[in-house]
């Protein structure tokens, strides 16, 4: 599959990104937050950093660029799309998923080997995973703190939305250990711990993070 | 020109870090009393012309849109006063 990475001013992990897309089994495409058409992709990553600085508020800025624009209408149309980290909160600010990430409760940047709990493996990007299979992948951020109301929550843990928890530790202060969560139709995917740093045994802690590229082609041929 | 105001402030019922960080240092500094901060955004808009219910309107669909984020923020709009150049 084609796989587009969206590069924002600001983002940090769009190179690690395309290299776990290429690792993943497919063709990882560079796609510019002023771009106006998706290159023909079957699926877009948007990658963590600091888009447009964090001005106003992560991903206020970036969920109106133009190329989220292309991004916002393919996934109505069912296209997969992961945000990780800061693509995360410009899905959110997008209104592509429920909720919000304010600062980190503890109010310090954390980063760390994170372990989680992958609750939901239907969607498109959790495909390749067993239903509460536990992974590690890094962590870091500033503001990953996921909230929203508490229909909110009920409703998104009562529809199975909940792709990722946190185990051991809430590293951010998110509402009900939630580090992932998925829109109703699991095309749409945010998570704020980083599954594309952990793809190869040289560079990072293990691989564990490989399955979320995986998943893409098992979903393909669903 | 006229300045419409627009102030964002964090729902009562999120947790406000920055605010706590702020509480936590005024002791230190020996004021006390304290017993809450909450940390907002405060923006100055700039129109041209008069501030009509229009321009009010459209600037309630800059703050929905872009200025605050309504899962986590409220927000109010209301015109400064003309000559309120400084606040002593």
């Amino acid at each position: 599959m084609k796989v587009g990475v969206v590069t924002f001013p600001g983002s940090l992990d769009d190179a690690d990104a395309q290299r776990a897309v290429r690792i993943g089994g497919h063709e990882a495409v560079a796609l510019w937050h002023g771009d106006h058409d998706l290159r023909g992709v079957d699926a877009v990553v948007l990658p963590g950093g600091f888009s447009y600085g964090d001005y106003l508020r992560c991903g206020a800025i970036s969920r109106f660029s133009p190329v989220m624009t292309e991004v916002i209408e393919a996934a109505g149309k069912g296209m997969p799309v992961l945000g990780i980290c800061n693509g995360f909160q410009i899905l959110c600010e997008s209104h592509l998923l429920p909720g919000a990430l304010i600062r980190n409760d503890h109010r310090k940047f954390v980063c760390r080997d994170q372990r989680l709990r992958i609750e939901n493996a239907s969607t498109a990007w959790t495909s390749s995973y067993d239903e509460g299979a536990e992974i590690t992948v890094v962590l870091k951020n500033g503001e990953g703190g996921f909230v929203a109301d508490a229909e909110t929550l009920d409703r998104l843990e009562g529809e199975g939305r909940v792709v990722a928890r946190y185990l051991d530790v809430n590293p951010n202060g998110s509402l009900r250990d939630i580090a992932g969560v998925t829109n109703e139709r699991g095309n749409v995917v945010g998570l704020m711990p980083h599954p594309e740093h952990a793809v190869e045994e040289l560079t990072g802690s293990g691989t564990d993070g490989l399955g979320f590229f995986t998943s893409l082609a098992a979903a393909a041929f669903a | 020109m006229p300045v419409v105001v627009v102030d964002v402030m964090p729902k009562p019922e999120i947790l406000d870090p920055q605010g706590k960080a702020v509480q936590g240092a005024l002791p230190r500094l020996g004021f006390s009393g304290v017993t809450d901060v909450r940390q907002g955004k405060r923006f100055e808009i700039t129109v041209e012309g008069e501030v009509t219910d229009a321009v009010l309107e459209q600037v309630h669909q800059m703050a929905e849109t872009l200025l605050s984020n309504p899962v986590i923020e409220n927000f109010t709009v209301r015109v400064a006063a003309s000559d309120a150049g400084t606040v002593a």
